[in-house]
Order: structure tokens, then C-alpha cells, then sequence
């Protein structure tokens, strides 16, 4: 199921098997199997109400499982948290505070809270995290009086605490203006090349798409498609050409031509190397010659529009 | 955590907002008393006044009597109603337990805090009570209300700090019906006023004769049994009774509130 499935001595970060919760007759999570290793940057896709803040919740100790069973750390879960939670970091449903307190307080009182982390270093590890954030000069202004981005940035900040192994994050850019979710993203990059397993649930696929490297998209509680991106954006079998001499190619390829719009034209063809060769050697000159993929959100729409979407 | 809690509880401008309420009201009437030399009579109004003009260092039980009935209770209800129901509501339940802190931690973290701001408000209050008591009335012997002879000081301290414990006590009990709702809804509002709820129909049934057979039972119904202590002979009947059932009820719902939350799905 995994995508790094050419590197199979990695352990699992996360691993479920046939996890499922009911509130009352509601089926909200269905039997759902992940694999999650070590290393990995995971998007969890799904419309709203499919059943992706349950899921995370579950791998969190928050909800219980109704049937089935899930790893986290290697630790079972809900019994294991204890031992595993304190390096994982998590942002769900976005952030939450204190609101008559200072960010600082606020992450100072959250660092004493939970286990691990000694007194004496506490002031250096939230200056850590908020400089991590770029939120390193922030001033001592209740969280009431914050941005909707400086709120986000300081529930990162807060996940960050502990250099956690694993990292469960809720729709993390939620609430930024394009350069904030710029520098998230960078950020959620470099602490994945530094080795922390990144989780991200998201309905931003465009998100998912640019930070993450496998992704699990899920409707109704049920796995609908796992894999790396890349296999999920397989190709269409369309190539787009650009060309200064659209006439001489229309005529060569005849019916493969799907449309033409000007010196642009979309071609049938599963091999466009040999579409590219056979344009040049009867002298059509080519400008541009795409392969065209899938976006992930023709995936996702392909793949959740059949599914009824619970209100 | 019992630490952060402690903290918590203590830079919440909340806190001291309601002390100085609670503090507030007794001083008013004090004052007001004072310069209108008007007490109630003997047997009308709450305890104690009648008497405090002639002397004020039974100001300090007076204004405990003052707040019990209502004022104290809400203030106890809106700090242990808000205990879980409270970090629910503001979402930062999740990152606690995910942090992670133990929910049985948490709870009595949570129970460790309520008990300690119920003593700080009794404290504050008889504390208040007496200084205001001390000023504007002067100090005496106190008399025992049965009549005969004064208390000396010792007896006097000691009563009164006895009658401080039991309002405490009894608090602790409206503390217990506050903090078990907390941990069963995610709204502090809806605890705290499920908790007055409890109050306020026991205290409509401790009137009501058809009731007799359970007032005993009824949570509020030994609540002024600690005009008791000042008597001579302590009348002991009434204040064993009531710190009897104030621990049953504590225990019983203690265990209720650990049961409910250690089971119960955060969705918060």
C-alpha cells in the first residue's frame, strides 16, 4: 500500500488495520488500512466530513476505535499513547490557546503541561520553536489580538516543541496568505529532510501536491485510492505541442489531433518521444512538447464524485 | 501539571473578578448596617446579623452567610464547570491529552484547583468578614447564640475556622456536581448552569413538606447547619450529617466524572 514500497526496511510511523469508528449508527471511519514509514510525506485527502479528523484523532488517542487496531510508533494504540505521544507533534483542527495569554505564555504553559523537556531549557525551546516559525520577535500582545496567520504559525510552533519524530498536521496553512504558506511549506520540507515524518490532512490538494510524497485519498470513511503522487498522476495519453506550423502537423497526425487552438494542439499519443522525432523529421519545428498528467484534483474528483458525500 | 493548573487558575483575571465579588457583598451590607445601625431582627435575614452590631468578630461567620446561599456556589460553579468543559471549548483539550497529559492526571489536576480556589474564597471572604467586622463594629468576647457565657479566644478561632472547613466542604460538594457535568459536555456554560440547576431544586424541595422524606438527602440541606458550631454546647447532629453527605456526594461524583472522561471520545 505504501508509496515507498522500493524501500521496504523502513519501519512504519503509522499502521492501521481495519480501523473504524461509529458514533452510534453513523459509520464514520470504515475498516480503513494505512502504512505510513518512517521518513514519508503523507497527504490524507478527502472532502469534508470523510472521515480524516477522525481518523488523525484515533492515531492521536483522542477518539476511541470502535473495531480494529492501529500502531503508532511502533506502540498499539489507544494503551501505547502514553509512551509515543511525547514525539509527536500535532496541529488538529486548528490551533488552540489560552486566548487572555501571549503566545510565549502560552506555549511556555503548554511545554510545562506534557512529560519530558527539563525546566532549565524550556525558555530556549519555545524561542526555538517560534523562531522556527518566524515568529522569533513576536511581542508579548495577548493570542486574542492575533492574525488568523500568526495564530496558525504559533499552533506550528507549538507541534514543533519537542523535535517530534512524527508530525500530525490538520490543514496547516490554513488561514496564510500566499507567502506564509510558502514558508510553511519550506519549513514542513526541511524538517522532512532532517528526518521527521510529515502527516498532513488536507482538502487543499494543490497542497498536498506540492509538499507531499505519497497520499491516501479517503471518502465516506473509506480508502478510496492509495500511492506516490507520482503513480497517481499517471499520464492521460494527451501530449500538448506547440508549434509554428500547426497546418503541416495537422496534416501529418490527421485524426490523432484532438484540437487545435492556433499554434497549440492536443495530440493522442502513449509515446511522446516518438510523437516528438516523427514531428521533427517531416520538418514540423516544435516549440513546446508536454505530456500532460493528471492534476491531483482530477484525480480526487474522479475518485469522490461517485461516492455520496454525508452531510 | 498540578503546577500549570495552579498557574493557570491564578493569572486568569476571572479568578480575582469573582473573589473581589465575593468579598464585595459582605463588605457592602457591612457598611451599609454600620451607618444605618439598622440589623435585622433576631431569626430574619441571614445568620449571624442580628448580632453583629454589638459585635463585629462574628462578622467573619456572618459574611460566609452571606455568600452561601447563591453567590458562592455560582462562582465555585462557573470555575468547576469549566474545568474539562472549559479546555473543550477553547480546543486546547486536544493538545492537552496529545501533549500528551494523562486524563486521570488532568482530572485531578483540574480537582486540586477547584479545591484550592473554593479555600481561597472562603478564606477571602471570612478573612474580609472579620477584618470588616473588626472595623466597623469592634471586637468582643463572641457570646455563644444559646446564650451564657462568652467564648473565650480560643473557642472563638477555632469555631470559626471550623465553620470556614465546612463551608468548604460543602462547596466541594457543588464543586463535584460542577466538575462531573464538565467532563460530559463540551459547553462550561451548560455545567455551570446544570450544576446551579441541582442547586436550585434542592433548595425548592428542602422547603417543601411533601418532600420530608428525601430532604435529607438533598444537597443544600445541612448547608447552614454551621450556625450550629457557635452554639454552647456545639450542636454536633446537624454538622456530622452534613459532612457526611457532602463526602458521599463528592465520592460518588468524583467517580462518575473519572469514568466519564477516561471513556469518553474528544472530538472537541
Amino acid at each position: 500500500m505504501t508509496t515507498n514500497g522500493w524501500v521496504p526496511q523502513l519501519p512504519s510511523v503509522i499502521r492501521t488495520k481495519g480501523l473504524t469508528k461509529r458514533y452510534g449508527r453513523r459509520l464514520v471511519v470504515d475498516a480503513l488500512d494505512l502504512d505510513i514509514v518512517e521518513g514519508d510525506r503523507f497527504g490524507f485527502l478527502g472532502p469534508n466530513g470523510s472521515g480524516k479528523s477522525t481518523t488523525l484523532r484515533m492515531l492521536l488517542g483522542l477518539v476511541f476505535p470502535t473495531a480494529g487496531s492501529a500502531e503508532l510508533l511502533g506502540a498499539p494504540l489507544p494503551r501505547g499513547c502514553k509512551s509515543v505521544l511525547p514525539q509527536v507533534g500535532s496541529l488538529i483542527e486548528g490551533p488552540a490557546y489560552y486566548r487572555h495569554m501571549s503566545g510565549r505564555a502560552n506555549l511556555r504553559l503548554f511545554d510545562a503541561a506534557g512529560p519530558g523537556g527539563p525546566r532549565r531549557t524550556r525558555r530556549e525551546r519555545v524561542e526555538t520553536a517560534l523562531h522556527r516559525v518566524r515568529m522569533g520577535r513576536v511581542d508579548e500582545r495577548p493570542v486574542r489580538a492575533y492574525s488568523l496567520g500568526m495564530k496558525q504559525r504559533l499552533g506550528l510552533a507549538g507541534a514543533l516543541l519537542r523535535e517530534p519524530r512524527l508530525l500530525v498536521l490538520d490543514e496547516p496553512t490554513n488561514g496564510l496568505d500566499p507567502q506564509g504558506v510558502h514558508e510553511v511549506r519550506e519549513l514542513l520540507a526541511e524538517l522532512n529532510r532532517e528526518g521527521t515524518t510529515v502527516v498532513l490532512s488536507s482538502h487543499l490538494l494543490s497542497e498536498v501536491e506540492a509538499l507531499c510524497s505519497s497520499v491516501a485519498i479517503i471518502n465516506v470513511g473509506r480508502m478510496v485510492v492509495s500511492g506516490s503522487v507520482d503513480e497517481l498522476r499517471s499520464q492521460t495519453g494527451d501530449v500538448h505541442v506547440r508549434t509554428p506550423d500547426p497546418d503541416m502537423a495537422v496534416r501529418l497526425l490527421g485524426e490523432k489531433v484532438l484540437r487545435r487552438d492556433a499554434d497549440q494542439l492536443t495530440i493522442a499519443s502513449d509515446d511522446p518521444a516518438g510523437l516528438n522525432a516523427s514531428l521533427v523529421s517531416a520538418g514540423v519545428r516544435v516549440t513546446e512538447l508536454v505530456a500532460q498528467r493528471r492534476s491531483l484534483e482530477e484525480v480526487f474528483l474522479d475518485l469522490t464524485e461517485a461516492g455520496e458525500i454525508p452531510l | 501539571m498540578i503546577a500549570v493548573e495552579l498557574r493557570k487558575l491564578v493569572t486568569r483575571p476571572r479568578t480575582w473578578i469573582s473573589i473581589g465579588l465575593l468579598v464585595g457583598l459582605p463588605v457592602i451590607v457591612a457598611v451599609l448596617v454600620e451607618a444605618t445601625g439598622v440589623a435585622p431582627r433576631p431569626g430574619e435575614g441571614p445568620a449571624f446579623l442580628s448580632q453583629v452590631l454589638s459585635n463585629g468578630t462574628l462578622y467573619a461567620a456572618a459574611a460566609l452567610a452571606i455568600v452561601l446561599p447563591l453567590f458562592l456556589p455560582i462562582a465555585v460553579l462557573v470555575v468547576a464547570g469549566d474545568a474539562i468543559a472549559g479546555e473543550a471549548q477553547a480546543g486546547t483539550l486536544r493538545y492537552l491529552l496529545t501533549r500528551p497529559v494523562g486524563r486521570t492526571r488532568l482530572l485531578v489536576a483540574k480537582l486540586v484547583t477547584v479545591v484550592v480556589f473554593v479555600l481561597l474564597a472562603v478564606i477571602m471572604v471570612a478573612g474580609a468578614g472579620y477584618i470588616t467586622g473588626a472595623l466597623l463594629f469592634g471586637t468582643q468576647p463572641l457570646p455563644s447564640l444559646s446564650g451564657g457565657q462568652p467564648l473565650n479566644s480560643g473557642q472563638a478561632s477555632f469555631r470559626i475556622a471550623f465553620s470556614m472547613l465546612y463551608v468548604g466542604v460543602s462547596m466541594l460538594g457543588v464543586a463535584s456536581f460542577g466538575l462531573f457535568l464538565s467532563t460530559v459536555t463540551d459547553a462550561p456554560l451548560g455545567a455551570t448552569l446544570g450544576g446551579l440547576a441541582v442547586l436550585v431544586t434542592s433548595g425548592v424541595l428542602d422547603q417543601l413538606g411533601a418532600a420530608g422524606s428525601i430532604r435529607p438527602y438533598l444537597p443544600t440541606h445541612y448547608w447552614l447547619s454551621f450556625v450550629d458550631l457557635f452554639r454552647d454546647p456545639i450542636l454536633w447532629r446537624d454538622v456530622e450529617r452534613g459532612l457526611a453527605l457532602q463526602a458521599v456526594y463528592v465520592v460518588v461524583l468524583l467517580g462518575a466524572s473519572w469514568a466519564a472522561f477516561v471513556t469518553r471520545d474528544v472530538t472537541s
